[in-house]
């Protein structure tokens, strides 16, 4: 079981997102259970709103009831004209399980200590994966519970309180034809609504900014994802060396040895330095960039369901004009087209102001981030100035 | 991981144990190396001083030889005197003196110069230092002919630096010392007292004269249990007697940056190591990178204070097979030059312009730097002509033989070398562990270095990928950047992506410095497939191939000894079939393979001294190369996270201006 404290979840909240804290429905995943494939999330709820019939309660999910309760958000007319906040994506431990697994394999390549130290860094990588996944679910929920229209929402509160498997509830047309079927028409509506003129200057800016915007921090998020790993492997050359060294020192009989021993050393520090320069920029860097790669998607979403709307609208003009010629179900046509317009108003309308907070929340995580960050990397810097002095030192007196 | 019982991984098990473990380790690894420190020195001065001790009884035993070396030693102590004048502080000057004076006498007794040339080496320089002395004295190089050897008569006719008293004297070194060995042997056989003579004088050396050898010996005993002066027991002699004189420098115009050595006792003939510059001739595939050889130096022995040459790589390697010709077989460790890359000297000839030919054309300009830093470091070795020509002569004749180390590569010729030694080691039942266990310490050195090498190359590799993506990192927060609708953040991340834009420089430098500094001093090491550091490195070939002749002194003692096993039982037949006349020609046979065995047998306790001696010089010197490249390289690391550190600095007030 890995249970995560509260220490170390506040300091791996990496996405910061600008959540008003209303004290009125708090949630948080304390524990989180990793089987197999599937990991079990404990969600804690706190509340005080009388909608819910305990004030404190955990009920047990998993990835995909977060899926599930995702997806229902989005279907629900209401909430188009809202920003969703991304799903969680899928825990994924392939990638250290791959690695465990080529370790294992090496072995006889390997001195014990080596092997020892290797396996304790994937363990700590596996770790940090674990955690981000518990992290990203948890903040998934509390954005839905910090946004006045979403944290009202039926299927929520049932996915909060509702104490037995919601798996029952699971098998909704969505799921059942999957995300490919689901992908295929909407990019094929979009093709089609392309064509469709934008009478709004706001969401026709919004539009361009938001592909362009996607296009550039799907690329950022790939190469600062590259640059992260890269640092982890030469952390991970450091363990290999600092081994080597420290055999080299055991078979020197001369007075390098001591030298040997002390580079081996700075060396085995030196990895934890470079690891931790590694997952820090991960978590504030390339998470950072992660999330808000999904949240501008979330945004897009949101344009695309209004500019279905806008679609609908404008068929239904036509549909009316058409009645008009014909004489035939004019007042049919009219409510039509006036639903329509209603509904593409109100969506513009939310839209319009969804977009602007996010705009806000977006400035406001990259300055938090960016500020740890830099200062995470002058402190690790500084570490290492430390060693290395200190070390040259030793081998100057010497 | 996947099992629930694998759900948490444990919270870094015991590292902490470990620490403490390892601390523990260290201190009883101390302690040990302290006493195998003390043993081997003990070892050490064993050898020195029954050197030494050989020349007193010699002076005694040997009527015929003395006067002359009173000879010598008279030139000497003339030089001395005049050396004294130029500053040498008097009593230093006046102990040398008395060890130089044992130089010549080792010499007569060794019968070989090769051996005794750390000692003699100060004599060379003496000589060479007082150009109208070594005339004065030319009269008794003949003499000194007569006993041996061929550098008494370089030594002599250097100062003149006449061309053609090079060739003939070339051609002698050409020859393998066993013959050296053999005449002069043989001539002493025939002599009234054939065989107990060698005999005698080790025997005498031991016993007879102890109040001589105290009285000379002293300061080399007392420089031999130290650890400072240690290193240079020989090398203090040629400082004290050189260095006031003898900068020699060599001086670096491409890399200034290349650590003058002037902590070591040594650098007092070389202050500056200095780089071949390059310089390309180009002819179609006949072209060939031309190296600038420059030399600084006070030496007297040479014409200019400064000059340039230009060599090209197989000159190198030329130098290498004729220095190890000449020096192997008595034990030396010659340092060898990189091996040659018919692959990376392709593409440069093809003219590809991408960086791994330039880094080729780097790595190996600053291997060959090292390597003639090396022989030059040699006190043995500077002496050698042929290093004086290839540093000074214009046009040296183009060497063939090195021909055959092209293609497949040195390192595998040294590993085939490995293994015939090691074959031979099983053969030969070691007696004296000292050897062994350094034969095994370096070749478990040897594997773990080449271990080291392969993971610096890949640390480099990494570090080469982190650059680049940290440059495209880089590229796409500046794009990103410019995607941004809010000004502030916009420009934060543009200035995100220069720190990054600067922070890949900061890792391109560093994976230079990985490879330059780290991965070649790693790469250097292999190569002398001895150890870490530059010395050991270049010991590392070396070091097998003097354990080698070694072993080789050996096995020729013991086919000298089972011969003459094999003419006693001659004897023995003779003398049963009553054969008086061929009884006389068996018994003449035996005096001479008595003798021999004895000579070889001296041999080889002359090539084990000397191989030791070696072994330790290298073993200090690597300790100190060894901490000094590695400091050089952890301040380059120190200065990148400096670097690092101003960079993100920078940045940290644009982040807090995002609003």
């Amino acid at each position: 079981m890995t249970s995560i404290d509260e220490n170390s979840k506040e300091k791996l909240r990496s996405v910061s997102v600008d959540l008003n804290h209303d004290a009125s429905l708090l949630i948080d995943i304390p524990d989180a259970l990793c089987e197999r494939d599937k990991v079990k999330f404990t969600v804690h709820t706190k509340t005080t709103l009388s909608s819910f019939q305990k004030p404190d309660f955990s009920v047990p999910r998993q990835h995909e009831d977060f899926i599930w309760l995702h997806d229902t958000l989005v279907e629900t007319e209401d909430y188009a004209g809202l920003i969703i906040p991304p799903a969680p994506p899928k825990p994924d431990f392939d990638s250290p399980r791959d690695k465990m697994h080529k370790l294992g394999e090496g072995e006889a390549t390997m001195t014990k200590e080596e092997y020892t130290k290797m396996k304790q860094e994937l363990e700590a990588e596996y770790l940090a994966v674990f955690k981000k996944t518990v992290q990203v679910h948890e903040v998934f929920l509390q954005r839905l519970s910090s946004h006045p229209v979403l944290s009202k929402d039926r299927n929520f509160q049932i996915f909060l309180e509702y104490d037995q498997d919601l798996s029952v509830r699971r098998k909704n047309a969505k799921e059942m034809f999957g995300g490919f079927f689901k992908n295929m028409v909407k990019s094929a509506d979009e093709v089609l609504i392309s064509g469709v003129k934008e009478v709004d200057d706001f969401f026709e800016q919004e539009k361009t900014f938001l592909l362009d915007y996607y296009s550039k921090i799907k690329d950022s998020t790939a190469k600062a994802e590259k640059m992260t790993r890269a640092h982890k492997n030469i952390a991970d050359d450091y363990i290999h060396i600092s081994a080597t060294l420290n055999s080299l020192a055991a078979d020197d009989m001369t007075a390098n040895k001591k030298n040997l021993e002390k580079l081996s050393d700075l060396f085995e520090k030196f990895r934890k330095v470079e690891g931790r320069v590694a997952s820090d920029q991960d978590l504030k860097l390339t998470e950072l960039l992660r999330y808000y790669m999904r949240d501008i998607q979330a945004a897009k979403d949101l344009l695309y369901r209004r500019a279905r709307a806008l679609a609908d609208y404008e068929n239904s003009n036509k549909a009316l004009d058409k009645a008009r010629l014909k004489s035939k179900d004019i007042p049919q046509a009219e409510e039509h087209q006036r639903q329509c317009l209603q509904k593409f108003d109100k969506l513009s309308e939310s839209g319009k102001k969804e977009l602007t907070s996010f705009k806000g929340r977006r400035v406001v995580a990259f300055r938090k981030n960016f500020i740890e960050m830099a200062e995470l990397e002058i402190k690790h810097a500084k570490n290492s100035v430390a060693l290395l002095q200190g070390c040259i030192e030793l081998l100057k007196s010497n | 991981m996947a099992t629930s019982s694998e759900r948490s991984p444990p919270p870094f098990p015991d590292s902490e144990d470990q620490d403490v473990l390892d601390a523990e380790e260290v201190r009883g690894r101390d302690s040990d190396e302290d006493e195998d420190l003390f043993g081997m020195t003990e070892m050490d001065t064993t050898p020195t001083s029954d050197v030494s001790m050989k020349p007193p009884s010699d002076i005694m035993n040997d009527p015929l030889i003395e006067p002359m070396i009173k000879a010598d030693v008279t030139v000497e102590a003339t030089i001395d005197r005049s050396e004294v004048t130029a500053g040498v502080i008097d009593p230093l000057s006046q102990q040398e003196a008395k060890q130089t004076s044992t130089a010549p006498v080792i010499d007569l007794s060794g019968d070989s110069q090769p051996v005794t040339s750390k000692i003699a080496d100060p004599l060379v320089a003496l000589f060479s230092d007082a150009p109208p002395a070594a005339e004065a004295k030319k009269p008794s190089s003949a003499n000194v002919d007569l006993f041996d050897d061929e550098e008494g008569s370089d030594i002599f006719a250097e100062p003149l630096q006449t061309k053609p008293a090079k060739q003939p004297q070339k051609s002698l070194f050409g020859e393998p010392d066993e013959d050296v060995f053999g005449e002069p042997l043989g001539a002493i056989s025939k002599k009234p007292v054939p065989k107990d003579k060698p005999a005698d004088i080790f025997s005498q050396a031991a016993a007879s004269t102890p109040s001589v050898t105290s009285t000379v010996n002293p300061k080399t005993n007392g420089v031999h249990s130290e650890e400072d002066g240690d290193i240079f027991a020989e090398a203090t002699v040629e400082l004290s007697l050189d260095s006031p004189r003898n900068e020699r420098k060599k001086e670096a115009t491409a890399k200034p940056s290349a650590p003058a050595p002037t902590s070591l006792p040594a650098a007092a003939s070389l202050a500056k190591p200095q780089p071949p510059a390059l310089e390309e001739v180009r002819d179609g595939m006949n072209a060939y990178m031309a190296y600038k050889v420059s030399t600084q130096t006070t030496l007297p022995m040479f014409r200019n204070k400064t000059f340039t040459v230009r060599r090209r790589f197989s000159d190198f390697l030329g130098l290498y097979e004729k220095l190890s010709e000449k020096h192997g077989p008595n034990g030396f460790i010659v340092p060898p030059p990189p091996e040659k890359s018919l692959l990376g000297m392709t593409k440069v000839k093809v003219g590809k312009e991408d960086s791994s030919s330039t880094d080729f054309v780097e790595r190996r300009r600053g291997a060959l730097e090292r390597y003639l830093q090396r022989v030059v470091n040699h006190p043995s070795l500077l002496q050698d002509p042929d290093v004086r020509e290839f540093l000074e002569r214009e046009e040296l004749p183009r060497a063939v033989s090195t021909q055959a180390l092209s293609g497949a590569g040195f390192l595998k010729m040294i590993n085939k070398a490995t293994d015939a030694v090691s074959k031979m080691t099983i053969k030969m039942n070691e007696s004296d562990v000292w050897f062994e266990e350094k034969l095994q310490e370096v070749e478990s050195a040897d594997q773990q270095f080449r271990k080291l090498h392969a993971l610096v190359e890949s640390l480099v590799v990494h570090r080469k990928e982190l650059s680049l993506n940290t440059a495209s990192f880089a590229k796409s927060a500046a794009m990103l950047g410019s995607a941004e609708d809010n000004t502030a953040l916009s420009r934060a991340l543009s200035q995100l992506a220069e720190v990054e834009d600067k922070m890949e420089q900061l890792h391109q430098e560093q994976a230079a410095s990985d490879t330059f500094t780290f991965a070649e001093m790693i790469a250097d090491y292999i190569r002398l497939l001895v150890g870490f550091f530059p010395h050991r490195k270049c010991e590392f070939c070396d070091l097998q191939g003097s354990f080698d002749h070694r072993m080789k002194a050996w096995q020729r003692w013991q086919d000298a000894q089972s011969m003459l096993q094999k003419k006693r039982e001659t004897e023995a037949k003779l003398l049963w079939a009553n054969k008086p006349d061929k009884l006389q020609l068996a018994k003449e046979e035996i005096a001479e393979w008595e003798a021999k065995v004895t000579q070889y047998e001296r041999d080889f306790e002359r090539v084990s001294a000397t191989v030791r001696k070696e072994v330790i010089r290298f073993e200090r010197e690597k300790t100190k190369n060894c901490k000094r490249q590695v400091i050089t390289y952890l301040e380059c690391l120190l200065q990148s996270q400096q670097q690092l550190i101003k960079y993100w600095e920078a940045f940290l007030p644009e982040a807090k201006a995002i609003a």
